[in-house]
């Protein structure tokens, strides 16, 4: 692999993933439609597809607003973070073989490391709104993706076990005979569930709780730093689907009819509308509710399949 | 968690369902009779207004935005001298109908109140005034109530004994 | 004070009071209906049973009458009981047999004493299916509407039309279910307090036929705290506002005067208010004489030139506020400032307010005057001048009856008892009038002779009181005899009389008697009446100038301008001096409320808030200053006319202008330093800081009332200076019961939830603030005692006139300036009346419905009146009706026979 190889990656990851996150915004409207027995937005373009670009001019010309009140430079910083964090995110993906931007060693740390940095974003737009209830959105999000952080690392330990390595095409190569989702459904589960969490997704989307504090973190903001702040939500969304497929779902891997990119979009694909149909069906529990499932039930779990993950790991090598 | 699973699942099946919503407005969906849509003053089976502005609409308002002033005409009936809705603060919720005693208000299956001007939203006695009866083809207030009008004394509505004779003395 | 115990509570209640009045006085729900405070119980409607027990260990109990049951030490009742309560539910269902499907169409819904009863005792639905009794209706005139299908035959219009108010043309008649309220034949009920049946009947038999014509709800009525303008007595009302009009008074509770009724000039004289000829924009007068209708600012600046470059007098009003009168003073100065009193009332004014307040006692209240024993009315007729006094006097007639009750143990709320049991004893009522009185009924004996007979009869009394001796004519002397024997045997002897015969006189011999009691280690009671609502305030806003020698001023050209305050110069002074005066000013600035002939020679009229649309204080008979408060805002450029008048001098700024004015009054004006204590806002003593709402609290149409003007809510108009605010919002709860715009409690829509609003039923008012007085330096009169029948009243006929000499008589409706512009008013006083002697009506060749004209003499030729002859009329006097013309009382005058009069037809029945 090449220097240059790895610049031409980006450009089409980039777009793919923008433009991934753009239309998630109409698909999503539509499904929550049908699962509500409803239409959803069909109006503009085939299927109501262009219902994407009129929202991102409206988006572009809205009154982009700072609050007087505000941090101005951390307010208009924050939003940035967010999508900067999970955009790194992406360059460790595996899309097929050899289909990368790097392929680090130590892919999953990265991983992990960047999505945490998006944690900033949420935090610092919190804070710097200097309103009350983007605080309150601000200290939630603090304490529920440190929490979370926590053992949606370990609960990926696992994989990492058995495979014997942090890097992600071994990683999908490893799953050859079996996904990891078999052995490792435990882990797969926290997996999903952090992941929600750390993408503050319904039903775990209490830093917004549009119900409670009138969409939390990010009240303050309008215009093009909400239309970030969107993004990287979406962003997220599908980069903890393209991880989930690398890690569990034996990533591009698939029989050979059709090319291992597809397989591994297919496999994305309908990971997100799992987690739309979640998001239509689960309600949002309170806060400390989730909290306490993440401490008293999550991490002890998690412990504990690392424990025997790692016990059969070695009992296999003897 | 089973029931969340539960839950999930009969979620994921309504993808298979009709829908309940349509394509308006090219596809009209269906209203019922009883729909709370745009209000109407109704007239009883003679032709005559039913509403005796008895004031009882506008106090049920939660949002008070029935306004009107009673006069009564020659015959003896009280109707209102104007009656005003404000359609840019009515909340459609039948209220006005439930208070009303002499089944004049009447709340109708339209819906379609847009406008671009808002004082197009305020309604007068004669945009609200329809020829018919409503829901109600045939109570007539009048011929119950015991004040007299032209055309019905004392005595000559419903359930009335004839005037009593004051003059008789007799146990 | 004994303990009862209601449903196992102990309650300590009143001395004497019966079980309803007690449980009502605690605030424990007991439905009634035919039990009224001022009238006591009857027993009749059976609706305020509860179930009283022998002791603790009786549990069946008995059901009794709450309303029948005297309070007694440890007395153990039960309003909760099962068949107590079943017991009133059969009776409202009983009650409301008959009761026809009206409540949408009917006037008193909402404020129905038979809906609170009927939801309160829990009657929801009508289980009775046969056909209901009905009744033909009877036109009772232009006041009243009457609907006989909704009566519960509870009585209490007859008890208080009869018994209460001593009218003769309201029944009950007819036998068992066919009990019928109303006249024997159609007609106009005579008696000037017909329309508290309005508020006696708790339901909608009797109701405000002119509140009708253009019927709201109570609770879309805004209201304020106000004071009734017809006459000195100063009764508290509530009027109530809707879409800029005012469509009602109603009585406001005050214990010490009104307490529960009014008399009809003032609860259906306020039309003038919404009237055609009311004034709503400033108008300058144009070459051609017409008046060119010119804005706020505009005419505020032509009034500050006109002030500024001019010889200024000014001419206030007794029918002004103080606040207006005082700024027209303090713009014009005292030396010339003409209080606006005619020059024979202004001495008068004078001498009564002295009379009456500087010997060391105040004149009485009502409530005073109702616990008289004996009474003597000198000259005044006061049916007509202060109605509210004459049936407070029928309440005093009374008095025996109460006396007699004591020793029989009678309580005396047992209303049919105290009068059975006294049968037709009157307390001792005597009167001296000029025309028979309708008080007549009540008088022990009265006598009808001129203004100078009665004072001359006046003195005789105080000679007989004094012991001494005096010789007149057999029923002269019955007549004196009587009344002094009655006044010196009586401990709160009470004199009564005023200035509306214009005689000082009489006024002098009224002190006189009074004095005289008083040397007998008595407490008599001197009451003068006054003419109009402010009389007592202007005459203490002195000027130097007398009518007279104000528009002699004018027609010299001593001065050129004349402000004139709400004051209609033609009835304070002969026509022909008036218009020479007003013409030779080259300007009159006028401000008023309606339309009148001295406007009409004005060159600014300025457009006057009525008493309903600013607030203002003024001074009754007593001395008592009331305040009236703004009920709403009014429409075009009307403004007060201490607005209007200090909106031009700069020192002042917007809000506080009244408040700098009344401070400045008392400061200069030492009698009335108190007035500053008037001044009561939300939020002093102890009272939350809210304001008090003005709308009721389910007012409605708040979004759509001015939607066809504009779609856009008005901001509420604030209201600094009061403690009142212009909005549904606010604290009506924590209110003192003597600002409460308007009564309501949970439960009790009616107005019979005044009751809550008292300490103890029947009671005064919770949280009342004391009453402010005028303060009066000692008195500068002296009572002069020369000759053997005093002085000044000779008691002869004034003599040296050709034709008929003028004595000043009254009309209830019409003689009140501002009243008389309602159409009902105008309705029930019908034409002008003359009264005469039967000997000089021969003379004229008339009778009674003729008409007749002056010819020559002093007052406006050419009117014609209608004629009533009289035989009370002594021959050589005539009787005209004060308010058809500027009257100088004791004038001689010629009348001529109209020949081109139409008599009017003979109505039995309209309607």
């Amino acid at each position: 692999m090449n220097i240059e190889f790895e610049y031409i990656m980006i450009l089409p990851v980039l777009l793919g993933a923008m433009l991934a996150s753009a239309l998630l915004v109409w698909w999503e409207r539509r499904l929550l439609g049908w699962w509500q027995d409803r239409l959803g937005p069909n109006r503009l373009g085939p299927f109501g597809v262009l219902q994407v670009v009129a929202d991102i001019v409206k988006l572009f010309t809205k009154h982009d607003w700072v609050p007087p009140f505000s941090d101005r430079v951390i307010f208009t910083l924050a939003p940035t973070a967010v999508v900067a964090g999970m955009l790194m995110g992406f360059a460790v993906v595996p899309y097929g073989p050899g289909l990368y931007i790097i392929d680090l060693n130590i892919g999953l740390l990265f991983f992990l490391a960047m999505t945490s940095l998006a944690v900033y974003g949420v935090l610092l737009s919190g804070l710097a709104s200097n309103n009350k209830y983007s605080l309150l959105g601000g200290l939630r999000s603090a304490a529920q993706m440190v929490s979370y952080e926590v053992f949606m690392g370990l609960s990926l330990m696992g994989v990492v076990m058995l495979t014997g390595s942090f890097n992600m095409s071994q990683i999908v190569e490893a799953q050859r005979d079996i996904w990891n989702c078999i052995p490792q459904f435990v882990g797969l589960v926290i997996f999903l569930m952090a992941g929600l969490a750390e993408m503050h997704r319904l039903p775990f989307d209490l830093p917004e709780a549009e119900h409670e504090l009138t969409a939390g973190f990010h009240t303050e903001y309008s215009g093009m730093k909400f239309g970030l702040i969107m993004l990287g939500e979406y962003l997220s969304l599908i980069l903890t689907c393209a991880m989930t497929v690398t890690l569990f779902f034996g990533g591009w891997l698939g029989p050979d009819f059709l090319p291992p990119l597809v397989w591994f979009s297919l496999k994305t694909a309908l990971l997100i509308n799992f987690f739309i149909l979640l998001r239509a069906a689960i309600p949002r529990p309170r806060y400390d509710q989730l909290m306490s499932m993440g401490w008293k039930i999550l991490l002890p779990l998690t412990l504990l399949n690392l424990m025997v993950t790692g016990a059969l790991a070695l009992w296999m090598e003897t | 968690m089973w029931s969340h699973i539960k839950t999930t699942w009969l979620v994921f099946l309504h993808l298979f369902k009709r829908n309940e919503t349509v394509q308006y407005p090219e596809e009209m969906p269906y209203m019922a009779p009883r729909y709370r849509g745009r209000i109407i003053l109704t007239r009883d089976p003679d032709g005559e207004e039913r509403c005796v502005s008895c004031n009882l609409c506008a106090v049920a308002c939660p949002v008070d935005c029935i306004a009107l002033q009673k006069t009564s005409s020659e015959d003896g009936r009280w109707y209102p001298e104007f009656f005003r809705i404000n359609f840019s603060r009515c909340i459609l919720c039948g209220m006005c109908e439930e208070a009303c005693p002499t089944y004049a208000i009447q709340l109708t299956p339209d819906f379609e109140l847009a406008e671009y001007e808002r004082p197009n939203m305020v309604y007068e006695k004669e945009h609200l005034l329809i020829d018919g009866v409503g829901k109600y083809p045939d109570y007539s207030f009048w011929r119950v109530a015991g004040k007299t009008i032209a055309g019905k004394g004392k005595g000559d509505a419903r359930n009335e004994l004839p005037p009593t004779e004051v003059h008789s003395l007799l146990p | 004070m004994p303990k009862i115990i209601i449903d196992n509570k102990e309650y300590e209640v009143a001395d004497g009071d019966n079980l309803l009045q007690a449980c009502l006085s605690r605030g424990i729900d007991l439905p009634y209906f035919c039990w009224h405070p001022a009238m006591g119980s009857v027993g009749a409607c059976r609706q305020c049973a509860v179930v009283q027990y022998q002791d603790e260990n009786d549990e069946r109990g008995r059901i009794v009458m709450g309303c029948m049951t005297p309070v007694s030490e440890g007395l153990r009742i039960s309003v909760d009981a099962n068949n107590a309560v079943n017991f009133r539910a059969s009776v409202i269902e009983w009650l409301m047999l008959n009761h026809p499907h009206d409540c949408p169409v009917c006037e008193e819904g909402g404020e129905c004493h038979l809906q609170d009863m009927t939801v309160m005792t829990g009657h929801t639905s009508r289980r009775y299916t046969g056909k209901k009794r009905t009744f033909e209706n009877q036109y009772l005139g232009p006041f009243i509407n009457h609907e006989m299908n909704r009566c519960i035959t509870c009585y209490r219009c007859v008890r208080y039309y009869k018994d209460y108010a001593g009218g003769t043309d309201l029944q009950a008649l007819g036998s068992r279910n066919r009990m019928y309220f109303g006249r024997t034949e159609p007609g106009v009920l005579e008696s000037e307090f017909s329309g508290n049946l309005v508020e006696v009947c708790p339901t909608g038999v009797f109701t405000n036929k002119p509140f009708s014509e253009s019927y709201t709800r109570k609770w879309d009525l805004q209201s304020a705290p106000s004071v009734c303008m017809g006459c000195a007595v100063g009764c508290n009302t509530s009027p109530g506002e809707r879409y800029g009009n005012l469509k009602r008074i109603q009585n406001r509770y005050n214990e010490d005067i009104n307490s529960y009724f009014l008399c009809d000039r003032g609860r259906f004289g306020s039309g003038y208010v919404n009237s055609e000829k009311r004034i709503r924009n400033a108008g300058l007068r144009c070459e051609d004489g017409s008046f060119e209708i010119i804005d706020k600012t505009d005419a505020l600046n032509r009034f500050a030139a006109i002030v500024k470059d001019n010889k200024l007098i000014g001419i206030g009003s007794p029918r002004a506020s103080v606040e207006s009168n005082y700024a027209l003073r303090a713009l014009v100065g005292e030396a010339n400032y003409c209080a606006g009193f005619s020059d024979a009332e202004a001495p008068l004014v004078d001498l009564a307010i002295d009379l009456s307040q500087g010997h060391g006692k105040r004149a009485p209240t009502l409530k005073r005057v109702e616990a008289a024993d004996a009474v003597l009315l000198l000259g005044e007729d006061v049916s007509n001048t202060a109605p509210r006094l004459a049936l407070s006097l029928r309440q005093t007639s009374r008095n025996v009856s109460k006396e007699m009750a004591g020793p029989a143990s009678i309580p005396l709320w047992q209303d049919a008892g105290v009068r059975g049991h006294a049968q037709s004893a009157l307390t001792p009522v005597y009167s001296a009038s000029v025309l028979p009185t309708r008080l007549e009924d009540i008088c022990t004996d009265s006598i009808c002779t001129t203004p100078e007979r009665i004072a001359y009869l006046g003195n005789c009394i105080t000679q007989l009181i004094e012991g001494k001796s005096v010789e007149l004519d057999e029923a002269d002397m019955a007549f004196v005899n009587g009344a002094a024997q009655a006044l010196k045997s009586a401990s709160n002897p009470l004199v009564v009389s005023g200035t509306s015969l214009l005689n000082e006189a009489v006024l002098h011999a009224a002190a006189q008697i009074t004095e005289a009691l008083k040397a007998l280690a008595q407490e008599p009671d001197l009451l003068l009446c006054f003419a109009e609502v402010n009389s007592v305030g202007a005459g203490l806003i002195t000027g130097a100038l007398s009518m007279h020698s104000a528009l002699k001023k004018l027609t010299d050209g001593s001065v050129d301008t004349a402000i004139v305050l709400e004051n209609d110069l033609y009835r304070r002074a002969e026509s022909e001096k008036v218009a020479a005066a007003l013409s030779a000013a080259s300007q009159v600035v006028g401000l008023d409320v309606v339309e009148n002939a001295t406007l009409e020679q004005a060159t600014l009229v300025l457009p006057a808030a009525s008493f309903a649309e600013t607030e203002g204080c003024c001074i009754n008979y007593e001395g008592r200053a009331q305040q009236f408060y703004q009920v709403y805002e009014p429409q075009g450029d009307i403004m007060a006319a201490w607005a209007w008048v200090a909106g031009i001098s700069k020192e002042s700024t917007e809000t506080d202008v009244r408040e700098k004015l009344i401070s400045d009054c008392a400061i200069e004006l030492p009698c009335l330093s108190r007035l500053t204590h008037l001044n009561r806002m939300a939020g002093q003593s102890g009272r939350t800081a809210a304001k008090i709402p003005r709308q009721t609290h389910r007012f409605s149409g708040r979004t759509a009332m001015n939607a066809n003007v504009s779609v856009h809510e008005p901001r509420t108009s604030e209201d600094v200076n009061s403690p009142f605010s212009f909005s549904m919002e606010g604290d009506s709860a924590a209110q003192p019961g003597d600002l409460a715009p308007y009564v309501w409690a949970p439960g009790w829509n009616s107005n019979q939830s005044v009751t809550q609003y008292q300490e103890h039923a029947g009671g005064a008012l919770r949280g009342a603030a004391d009453a402010v007085f005028v303060s009066h330096a000692a008195s500068t009169t002296t009572l002069e005692k020369t000759g053997p029948i005093f002085g000044k009243a000779s008691g002869k006929v004034r003599e040296g006139g050709a034709g008929l000499c003028l004595v000043p008589v009254y009309c209830v409706f019409g003689s009140d300036e501002l009243s008389a512009h309602t159409s009902e008013m105008q309705a029930r006083a019908g034409r002008a009346r003359i009264s005469l002697n039967p000997q000089d009506a021969k003379a004229l060749h008339v009778k009674t419905g003729d008409g007749l004209y002056c010819s020559t003499g002093e007052i406006t030729p050419g009117q014609s009146y209608e004629v009533l002859v009289s035989a009370s009329m002594q021959q050589g006097f005539v009787g005209l009706v004060q308010g058809a013309a500027y009257l100088p009382a004791g004038a001689w005058v010629s009348f001529v026979r109209d020949e081109n009069w139409a008599r009017q037809p003979e109505v039995i029945a309209r309607g």
